[in-house]
Order: structure tokens, then sequence, then C-alpha cells
């Protein structure tokens, strides 16, 4: 398999500066590449996908009886990224990162920002991901958000973009080792050579992060993982975490407040918890505070956090920072509370509730994609080049009459990568989603999980629709 | 330990080890019916009879010959003790503590489980079954293996162990109730028909035939019977096997030996003790079968106690009014 007929069709690629010339760190890979037989790529391809399918990272296709399980789909071609591209990636994202833990803290005390009208006030106390019962509240440490994962993309002309940041519960990490783990057996020796910055580490990390968060009273903190259950999509990585943490990964059920305390139901009895790293959204995590028909959280659990007797992560009410529309307003975030231009632009963004804006927008709805604050995973959305008239009306239609619900932004033509599509390369669009830990530092995990939209042509990485990975090689400088 | 996880440490093993047994109890009939020509219908029925599943079988097949009892114990996701449902479920509680056993562990019960999953829908497996067997019991050894040299032998070990060890009792007695179905249909035969050839296929299928034969040298019905029930040493031996139990579960509870301070350690020390001090000749007076019988309903109570004493939920009193 030959990157020789290999176009880039004028999309900014990962791999190729322009057909045939590939980025300097792609150099090692595509020669290794070229030095094999024609089926040998392919029999890697298949291995690596083995290798996922016996280590159980899977997800079940619903519907059908037992037997179907399928592999999240993995391309063993990675994603290169030179090392100082990423000194800035990481640098703009400690400084997002540290910026949005004020803010947050900001909005659920003294609220100056709001006073200051750097923010209208009703766009953070109306977002729905506002949580009222957090007021007055500092957490341990004075940190909100303890992981997070940022979504970048590239544009046409290689610049990297924020286009979205997630502060509750993001997934995909354990991809990401996972597949480190499968690539470093797939292309060995080119890995050896490149000189890829290890990701292995994470756990490590993450355990620490979480251990900073104790109460100083506990000399050996006990820290567990919150997951939904085996059901949970994400289930595969909340076991892994646990697993490779060391630490207990519990479910509601195994959870009781006692005396105020948090403890889990072992099999000497209750024991206390001190730390929990759940991966139940804010509204399942107690009954008692937010959904009253939840079954997943722990009757208590608000008011151990709130007293101090227990540490959340992330702390709930970080949902505010990762609204759609405050994402607008991150770049006059950063400006007020570091004083800092920010590093990593965001994608350049239309608040409707702005008079000027809206009428920009109304009137460019046919190249705009439009974006209702609170909902994710392509919902809510206008792709205006890919709309019809009758769509592009009800749209305007539905800005009108809630300008503070939406946003819009230029179509970009992101960035593309060579995959494996039937015994050759062909381009398909990729993003990038690092993932940063708020402890006593801050670190930013060189790489993250690579999404690549899989469909010819598709802009959508998400796993159900289309999407797959790859593993993605920061290189040393 | 959390009390979930230790529930389903001990139904992870306790489910490996029934599948196990129920790939030997069919390789042990197979067998047989290769020496009983002529007479397969007969010689299968038995086998769906001992699992406790008659009821089941017949609203689901029309007759017990070999391919649909197979079919049944091997296959069936409707049978709750067919291997691929054992395997099914012990993969699910090998998901639930995903965190707490080891990746090498999780592969294997992965591994075997794929492997079912795709025989399953290999028409050949029912000609000719025996590399199945082999693989399945290999991949038992193996989960075995691993869980020895990669766990640490704690608490979670010893609910693994237990649970091992309970499974193991439990169809040793289900193995020697074959033969006695097969050959002895009415208690007044019992000790009256002796066969070579299907007395060593029944050690076989416990892989105890070569030791069996070093200790005892000839065949006898009551040597094989005492030798499966209540040899020490012998580790697929049902005396054995409460041994192993009684040590896990005075390891989890820090009981001395001799000594207990729970029902299920009371129960299990009373059933071990029963056997330790048995003679094979008045097992054989009683009656084998009424005693395998016995012998499993009072295993089930001790498995009963050691849910009630370490799995289940209890209540936390003075929380949530």
């Amino acid at each position: 398999m030959r990157f020789d007929n290999y176009d880039t069709e004028g999309f900014y690629d990962e791999l190729f500066e322009a057909p045939g010339k590939p980025r300097p760190g792609a150099q090692i890979l595509v020669e290794r590449i070229h030095s094999l037989s024609d089926g040998d790529v392919t029999r890697r391809q298949i291995a690596a996908e083995q290798a996922l399918l016996q280590m159980g990272i899977t997800f079940n296709v619903y519907g059908a009886d037992g037997g179907t399980e399928r592999i999240f789909p993995f391309d063993i071609i990675p994603r290169i990224i030179q090392g100082g591209e990423w000194e800035v990636i990481e640098r703009g994202l400690r400084q997002r990162i540290e910026a949005l833990n004020l803010f947050i803290h900001d909005i659920y005390n003294e609220q100056h920002i709001l006073r200051d009208g750097i923010i209208p006030e009703d766009i953070v106390l109306s977002a729905t991901s506002y949580r009222a019962v957090c007021s007055g509240l500092t957490p341990p440490k004075g940190i909100w958000c303890h992981i997070t994962g940022t979504d970048l993309v590239r544009d046409k002309d290689g610049t990297f973009y924020v286009l979205e940041d997630n502060l509750r519960c993001p997934s995909g990490v354990s991809y990401v080792l996972a597949n480190r783990q499968v690539l470093k057996r797939t292309f060995p020796i080119v890995f050896h050579k490149s000189n890829v910055r290890a990701v292995a580490d994470y756990p490590s990390h993450l355990l620490e992060t979480l251990k900073y968060l104790a109460p100083d009273t506990q000399s050996a903190p006990v820290v567990a993982v919150l997951t939904p259950g085996i059901y949970n999509s994400a289930y595969f990585e909340h076991a892994y975490l646990a697993q490779q943490m060391g630490v207990e990964l519990v479910e509601g059920s195994d959870l009781v407040v006692d005396n105020g305390f948090v403890c889990m139901r072992t099999t000497t009895g209750l024991q206390r918890v001190d730390v929990l790293y759940r991966r139940i959204d804010d509204d399942f995590i107690d009954p008692d505070v937010f959904r009253k028909d939840s079954m997943l959280g722990v009757p208590g659990l608000f008011e151990a956090y709130r007293t101090g007797r227990v540490a959340l992560a992330n702390a709930p009410g970080t949902g505010i920072a990762d609204d759609k529309v405050i994402y607008a307003y991150v770049s006059r975030i950063v400006k007020y509370y570091m004083d800092q231009d920010m590093i990593l632009p965001n994608v350049p963004t239309y608040i409707c509730a702005e008079a000027e804006d809206l009428a920009y927008v109304l009137e460019h709805l046919d190249e705009l994609v439009v974006k209702a604050a609170n909902e994710s995973g392509g919902y809510g959305m206008l792709v205006g080049p890919h709309s019809t008239r009758e769509q592009q009306k009800e749209f305007a239609e539905r800005i009108k009459s809630a300008p503070r619900n939406y946003i819009a932004q230029p179509t970009l033509a992101l960035s593309r990568a060579p995959v494996i599509v039937d015994g050759h390369f062909e381009g398909r669009h990729v993003d990038l989603r690092p993932y940063i830990l708020y402890g006593k530092d801050i670190f930013v995990m060189p790489g993250g999980l690579t999404r690549v939209a899989l469909k010819k042509g598709s802009l959508v990485v998400n796993s159900s629709q289309g999407g797959g990975s790859k593993d993605t090689w920061v290189l040393s400088e | 330990m959390l009390s979930r996880d230790a529930n389903s440490m001990y139904w992870m093993s306790r489910y490996i080890e029934r599948a196990e047994n129920v790939a030997r109890t069919i390789e042990v009939n197979s067998h047989m019916t290769l020496d009983l020509p002529g007479e397969e219908h007969t010689q299968w029925g038995p086998l769906v009879t001992i699992a406790g599943a008659s009821d089941l079988f017949s609203t689901r097949y029309d007759e017990a010959n070999q391919k649909n009892v197979i079919h049944f114990l091997a296959f069936d996701r409707d049978n709750p003790n067919s291997i691929i449902s054992c395997l099914g479920a012990a993969r699910e509680n090998a998901r639930a503590v995903r965190s707490s056993i080891t990746s090498e562990m999780w592969e294997q019960i992965n591994r075997m489980y794929l492997y079912v999953n795709e025989t399953s829908t290999n028409a050949r497996v029912f000609e000719s079954p025996h590399e199945f067997y082999t693989r399945l019991k290999l991949g038992s050894h193996l989960f075995l293996g691993i869980t020895e040299v990669t766990m640490t032998h704690g608490e979670g070990w010893h609910f693994c162990r237990l649970g091992r060890a309970l499974e193991r009792a439990d169809q040793a007695t289900r193995l020697l109730d074959v033969k006695y179905f097969i050959l002895l249909p009415t208690v007044d035969h019992v000790g009256l028909s002796v066969d070579d050839i299907q007395w060593a296929a029944v050690l076989r299928s416990g892989s105890a035939f070569e030791m069996y034969r070093r200790q005892y040298g000839v065949i006898a019905p009551d040597k094989v019977v005492e030798f499966l029930l209540l040899d020490r040493e012998f580790p697929r031996a049902v005396l054995y096997s409460l041994n192993r139990a009684e040590e896990s579960l005075r390891a989890i509870t820090g009981s001395l030996e001799g000594t207990f301070q729970s029902v299920p350690e009371q129960r299990l020390g009373q059933l071990r003790s029963d056997l330790t001090y048995m003679r094979v000749e008045e097992i054989i007076a009683s009656g084998l079968h009424e005693f395998l019988d016995n012998f499993q309903k009072r295993l089930i109570t001790v498995g009963d106690a050691i849910y009630d004493n370490f799995f289940s939920l209890r209540p936390v009193s003075g929380i949530h009014p």
C-alpha cells in the first residue's frame, strides 16, 4: 500500500504538506509503510482490530441477540503533531482551563464578571447548566474543573481552533491509552524512531489530581470512580481508569451516606470515601437535590459535598462553562481574569443575543453553522450549506424567538488525515480532543483522542454517526 | 472490598467452573455413547435430567438425541446453565469487577466467550465436539493459572477460590450422577453392574484416570466413588474442594481453624466434617443417588448463607428515614 496516488484535494492534511511530500515528522512512517509488502499493512490493521476485540474494548449494538459487539473503529495510521505545534496548544489549554475555572468560581460566588458587564447576566443565569444550588460554594482547593476534554479542529490554513469545551464528564481518554498500546505493537520500529511522547502516565496523573482534593486530615485518602454501571456506553472507560489507578469502581447502590460521610458497602462493613471521580451527570448524582427519579445517584451526596466531607470531580455546576453561548465569551473571560490575550483562538462565533451579530446571522443562514446552546451530539443544529430554504426559514423563526439560545459559526474546512479504505489510502476529516487535568498543577496530556469521520466527505466525527479514531503522536522536539 | 465486587468475583469463578464441567459432562457421555451403539436416545436424556432442566428442555426440543442435547447444554442461550450462558454470565461478572481483577484475567474470559460464541454457529462442532471440549477445558485451566499468578492472594482471590471450590464440589457430584442414571436406573441395582469402560470414562472426564490408577490399580465402582468423593488430595474430589472452600472462607472472615463466627462457616464446616468422617460403604449402602441429592441440597444452603452474609446489601440504619 503506497501513498503515491494519495490526494490531499486542497485540504490541510495532517501527514502531507502536498501530494507525495510528507510533513517533517511523518517521513519515517511513510518510508516504513512504503517498505512493507502489499498485504502487510492490511494484516497489521486486522491484527490491531483483533487486539482491541480481545481487550474487550467494544460497545453493544442494540437490538441484536447477544452476539453483536463491535469495536470502536480504529485506523492504524497515526496522526502526527510536531513538538513545536504542540507547545502552543499546551500553553493555550492551560490558559483556557485556568481562566474557565476562575470564571466558574466567580459565577457561583461574587459574580464580578456579571456586575462589570463583561457577560450579560441573563445569559449565565438562564443557562440550563447553571446550578443555583452551588452558589456560595468553594470546592476543595478552589478547583472546579479537574478533568477537561477540549475539542480542537484545524482549518484550511492549519490553524488550530477550539471548537468546544467539555467540562462535565468528558470521555474517550481510555481509547487514547488503548490505541497507543495497540499501535506500539503495530509499528514498533517507526514508533521507536519517531520519538513519540508517552501518554501511559495519564492514570498516575489522574490519581494524583484526585488525591489532591481529599481533606488534608486524611493521610491515606480513599478515591473511587462512580459509574452508572455496566450498561453505560462508557463503562469500559470507567472500569479501565479505576483499574489503572488501583481504586474501587462503585455504583450508586454501593454508596451510602452515613453520619454525613459517604461510605462504600464492603464485605466487612462501611468504609469512608474521600474523593469520588464521578462519571454521572449533575442531574443524576443525588435524588435529594437534583432529579428525584435518579436511580444512579446517592441520596445525601450533595450535602456531604457541600459540607466538605467528600470531594467530587468534576465539581457540580461546571457545565455552565461549556454552554455554547458562554463559549463565545471565552476570549473576554481570559482577558478579564488573566489580563492576557487568548493563545488558542475560538472558531469565530456570532452571538445571536447581540443585535449586530443576530442581523448578520439571519442574513447568512445558508453559509453558517447554527448551534443551540444547550444541545449536544449534533442535535438542534443547522448546517447552512447543507440545508434547504424551508429549514433556514424555520431556524430563523426559532432564533428570533429565543436569540439567547443560539450561536453561529462559519463552516470550516476541517483538516484531513489518510485512512485505510479498501486497500488504499484516502483522506478523511479529523478533530482532536486533548485531556487536561487540574490538580496541584495543570497537566495537559501530550496528544489526545483523534476522531475521524470515516464516511467520505463527512464532517461528523461522533462514534454514533460513523466516526472512528486514530492514535495521536506528539513528537518530542 | 465492595460487597458487589465480592459477589461478582465469586460468581465469575463459579460460572467458569460450571462451563468447564458442563463440557466435561458432555464429553464423558460422548465417550460412553460410542461404547453403547444403538442406545443413543436413552443415553442423552439423563444429561438433561441431572442438570435439572427436563421441563425447559421438553418445551424447546422434541427429542433428546445427541444433537439436541449438545445444543441445549452448550449453545442454547435460553438455558441459563448452558456453556454459552455460563461464559456470558462469567464475562458480565468479570466486566462488573473489571477494575479489581487483572487485564489478563479479563482478556482470558473474553477470549473464551468469543470462542464459544463463534463456535455456536459452526455446525461441525456437533460432529466432532472433542476439540471444542478440549479448548474449553484448557481455557478454564488457563484462567485458573492466570488468576493464580496475576492476582494478589487477598480477599478477592479467596472469593474467587471459594466460588470455584463450591462449584467444583457440586459438579463432581453431578458427574457421578450421570453414571448412576445411565447404568443404574433404579436404586435396587446399585452396586450390581460393573463396567470398567464406563467407570473409566467417568474418571477420565474428571481428569482423574491416571491418578486413580496409581492409587487403586483396578477399577471398582466403590473405589471410584471413594476417590471422586472422599479423596483429600485429588484436586477434583469433593472433599478436597470443600477443604479449600473452608480455608478460603476462614481467610475471608479471619476465624481460626475449627471455629466459626457466621452461618456459612457453620454450614460448610458441618458438611465438610460429615464427609471427612464418612466411609464409602455407608454411602453406597444408603444409596449413592440419594446421598448425592442430599449433598447438593445442603451445598445450596451453604451458598444461600454466603449470599446473606457477604453480598446482600443490607439496609444501613439511621440515615434515610
